[in-house]
């Protein structure tokens, strides 16, 4: 039982961690209907802003993660505007195919930059661990469900109370009725992008202290998680994708735990084609009917 | 069409005199190794795009998981060659793998192939790595470490042979009323049901036989490179084949040859920038989609340029 509750913690950390970047990816889905296969590779180079504010600047936790998720939103921004913009009117295919190649240039390009090794995060937090009864929960894990939880409301309210907020829903329900409503779409959505990709630089942060080291193609897997939880929460919907994250998270670590932690990938993507056949729209998203 | 048309013969002249002249020059030595290699890559490259454009170009079902099918043709075809070391095992192998690819294929698209768009491209990603990591769990496939000491029968000629029968098995089905069906699920899958093809049965055949010679093109890597590990067969590489497709453009057999060859010479040229090699990959595909998004040839194919010219009045009629 002892290990069963340690699992759950290691995999709710683990699992916020991924929500954090499921929102990004179901944002933009439910804005322009492009999975954003780039995501991942913002959250890469989250990592390694972070890294560098913190080895070569000496700043601390707060001021890189700062740094960090405000540089991923300009990036994620420029993105945007070069790659998919030109693309708005073009089929859904072309827009992926693009996404799949935005993915790989930053990857390499980065990689031409940094090199291919890995590197190792300095300590940021400390590793203070507490124990309640058997069940180990260390400092770094509280700070990441906390950051997790406070970017989660954020977006919250972001989203729901103010007016960029409202003007997101509304080009996410009609683009072309928005138009006419005199919401800047072309804003929203390059605001969207730039949101969702400063959460994924937070991840980045975050998951560089966690695990302690990242590399240029720490992005791909996460990414591809991350966005498996956005399709299982439904995808377009936020607390979906939080929903969504959490429970990644507690089955890859209980794959791991009980398991054999090769398969642990294996399950995630079977888990992903089952929620797909058996229900496409996920657990809290909208069926809608195809029309012709 | 006659069996032995003019356009026909031609077609078979001019590939003997091709396989001649490129025996000639590695017998004679001019192509040397190393050029063998890259020759090796163009072929199993083109059996891989042809394929994949079946699925993706022709049919409009858009796959990430290639590479997948690939791993499957190499393995078994790797595992049967090392047990029966001889020209049997070598073709044994190789149909033995392409079965084995084509069964997988049936056996995943069904479930599948009824998602559309992006969701398919994810699951079928999905499925890819689960075959990786199956691979990466056998005890037969020797894990992460991979099979070793393959025996080595893949030569231009069988290369040569299997590529040129892939592309003209593929072309002919791509024309016959089986590939007309899968051309028109690709144009507008609610007008195809509505015109009573049966789009799953076709779906699914096209990804069967897409699969069936990845299996085949597997099957010769194992056979010419003498190795293999499930890491050869990722993400990544699905990409690589996908780049090719999208660059000789998503419905063009001969665009599919074309971007193959292109695409091994860039990276004959870059083989000591790997960096920069795929930086420059990435780079042609978002270039691509943006200012040229239907490829070098579209739904093209060269000898659509030369009918004019070579075809009898007859076909010029029709």
């Amino acid at each position: 039982m002892d290990q069963f509750i340690q699992q759950m913690v290691n995999g709710i950390s683990l699992g916020s961690i991924y929500a954090l970047i499921a929102l990004g990816y179901t944002m933009v889905y439910g804005i322009i209907k492009l999975i954003n296969f780039a995501h991942g590779d913002v959250y890469m180079i989250g990592a390694y802003i972070g890294f560098a504010a913190t080895t070569y600047a000496q700043l601390g936790f707060f001021p890189a993660l700062i740094i960090s998720m405000a540089s991923c939103a300009v990036l994620g921004m420029v993105i945007e505007r070069v790659a998919y913009k030109p693309l708005r009117a073009s089929t859904r295919i072309a827009v992926l195919i693009t996404a799949i190649g935005m993915s790989l240039l930053l990857e390499y390009v980065m990689m031409f930059f940094v090199g291919a090794e890995v590197r190792s995060y300095p300590k940021l937090l400390s590793s203070e661990t507490f124990h309640l009864g058997n069940v180990v929960i260390n400092m770094q894990q509280i700070y990441i469900v906390a950051t997790a939880i406070a970017l989660m409301i954020l977006l919250q309210f972001i989203v729901h109370k103010t007016k960029t907020g409202k003007a997101m829903r509304a080009v996410s329900i009609d683009q072309d009725a928005a138009q006419l409503m005199g919401i800047k779409v072309d804003n929203t959505i390059s605001f969207t992008f730039a949101v969702g990709s400063a959460f994924a630089g937070a991840a980045g942060v975050l998951v560089g202290i966690y695990y302690n080291s990242i590399d240029p193609l720490m992005g791909i897997m996460p990414g591809l998680k991350a966005f498996i939880a956005a399709v299982f929460g439904g995808i377009g919907n936020i607390p979906g994708a939080m929903i969504g994250g959490v429970t990644i998270g507690i089955m890859e670590t209980l794959v791991s735990g009980y398991g054999n932690s090769m398969y642990r990938d294996a399950v995630v993507f079977a888990f992903l084609i089952i929620i797909l056949i058996l229900k496409p729209s996920g657990l809290l998203g909208k069926n809608i009917r195809e029309k012709v | 069409m006659k069996a032995l048309s003019k356009r026909n013969l031609m077609i078979l002249g001019g590939l003997l005199l091709f396989y001649a002249a490129v025996q000639v020059l590695i017998i004679t030595g001019i192509l040397n190794p190393f050029y063998e290699i890259t020759l090796a890559t163009i072929c199993i490259n083109i059996i891989l795009a042809v394929s994949l454009n079946l699925v993706t170009g022709f049919t409009g079902q858009f796959s990430l998981g290639h590479a997948g099918f690939m791993s499957i043709g190499a393995y078994v075809g790797a595992i049967i060659n090392m047990q029966m070391n001889s020209m049997t095992g070598f073709l044994a192998g190789i149909f033995a793998g392409a079965l084995a690819a084509a069964v997988v294929g049936i056996l995943i698209g069904i479930p599948t192939l009824r998602l559309k768009g992006d969701y398919l491209a994810i699951a079928t990603l999905g499925m890819a790595e689960i075959i990786r990591v199956v691979f990466l769990n056998l005890e037969i496939t020797n894990g992460a470490a991979g099979l070793n000491g393959i025996p080595r029968f893949t030569n231009w000629t069988w290369l040569f042979l299997f590529t040129a029968a892939a592309v003209i098995l593929i072309n002919n089905f791509i024309r016959s009323s089986q590939g007309r069906a899968c051309i028109s699920i690709r144009e507008d899958e609610i007008a195809a049901e509505s015109m009573g093809i049966n789009t799953t049965k076709y779906k699914v055949m096209a990804f069967a036989v897409g699969a069936f010679f990845a299996g085949i093109a597997g099957a010769l890597y194992s056979s010419y490179f003498y190795f293999l590990k499930p890491g050869l067969f990722g993400f990544l590489k699905s990409i690589d084949i996908l780049v090719i497709v999208v660059l000789g453009g998503m419905g063009s057999v001969t665009g599919s040859v074309i971007a193959a060859v292109l695409l091994a010479l860039i990276t004959t040229f870059l083989q000591a920038f790997t960096e920069i090699r795929m930086i420059l990959y990435a780079a042609l595909l978002v270039i691509i989609m943006i200012f040229r998004p239907k490829g070098i040839m579209g739904t093209k194919e060269i000898t659509d340029m030369f009918r004019f010219r070579f075809g009898n009045k007859e076909e010029r009629l029709q």
